[in-house]
């Protein structure tokens, strides 16, 4: 089972081949869509390079927030006047345990959903996936 | 035209990898300016045909039910050039394939000699990928029904009677 920091070395080595960074622009706290420029089909690049580099698989919905929740046939229960509700917030965190939804929940707005993306929600959850 | 960057698949092992080659032409307009009296066959069109390759050897393992679509191309090397005369060769491996889209690594070669390499991530636009679903634009379609005619190259053998 890899350390912490070894896992924080592998995923920075994997967003620097994505995303085309430098090292050093990759930082625990960096939040992947505004800080390190990522776009949505950079995602599915990630999940085939963390699989990979792992020896693991990473079902859609497990570790990146699924769309289906803002754009889905009950989003109206999750997304009111460009807020997440309540019932959306409490969905996060169930199905979202490696981010911190708590920060989130401070200003729930649709705006912020991207920001709960960071390096260190990936290293959360590789953490989980690898004990 | 026929936007067909690649001629004939020569070695194609379903879900595997697959080669297929293009011949470069002094036929073709564009090299008369790509350059004047230094004909070379541009790196972009080398990409497409990569892409072409890789694209319908990832579309194969769904017999072709997704449309596949470039999306990204995280890595490409330039090594050397290809230049009317030679034929190139490209030898995609599939890395990955799944329902948001798959992956490719690419080689380009003339003889013996490396031409070009890439790896190319490719969406299906079905399916949506990540936040906000992979944009559809006509410019990134790897392949349309007319491609795949590519396949049926070769397939009427070399016309001999005897």
């Amino acid at each position: 089972m890899p350390s912490s920091e070894e896992i924080f070395s592998t995923v920075r080595d994997q967003l620097v081949d994505a995303l085309g960074l430098d090292d050093d622009e990759v930082e625990r706290e960096s939040t992947l869509f505004g800080d390190l420029g990522a776009e949505s089909i950079d995602i599915l690049d990630i999940v085939f390079r963390l699989e990979k580099a792992y020896d693991i698989k990473i079902p859609r919905g497990e570790l990146f927030p699924d769309p289906e929740m803002l754009t889905g046939e009950e989003s109206d229960k999750y997304v009111v006047d460009g807020k997440i509700t309540d019932a959306g917030v409490a969905r996060m965190r169930e199905s979202l345990p490696h981010a911190d939804i708590d920060k989130f929940a401070e200003d729930p707005s649709v705006d912020n959903v991207q920001d709960i993306v960071t390096v260190q929600m990936i290293c959360n959850y590789l953490e989980t996936k690898l004990a | 035209m026929r936007w067909f960057w690649i001629d004939r698949f020569v070695e194609f092992e379903s879900g595997v990898r697959a080669s297929a080659v293009k011949n470069v032409t002094m036929a073709e307009e564009h090299l008369h300016d790509h350059f004047p009296g230094f004909p070379v066959m541009p790196g972009s069109l080398m990409l497409e045909g990569m892409a072409q390759t890789g694209g319908i050897l990832l579309g194969e393992t769904s017999d072709f039910e997704h449309i596949v679509v470039l999306a990204k191309v995280p890595k490409v090397t330039y090594h050397s050039w290809a230049q009317p005369g030679d034929t190139i060769r490209y030898d995609a491996t599939l890395q990955d394939a799944r329902e948001e889209g798959g992956m490719v690594t690419c080689r380009a070669t003339v003889g013996e000699r490396l031409v070009a390499e890439a790896e190319i991530v490719f969406a299906h636009v079905d399916q949506s990928a990540g936040f906000g679903g992979a944009q559809v634009d006509q410019k990134n379609f790897v392949f349309e029904l007319g491609l795949l005619d590519i396949l049926d190259v070769g397939k009427v053998g070399d016309g001999t009677t005897s």
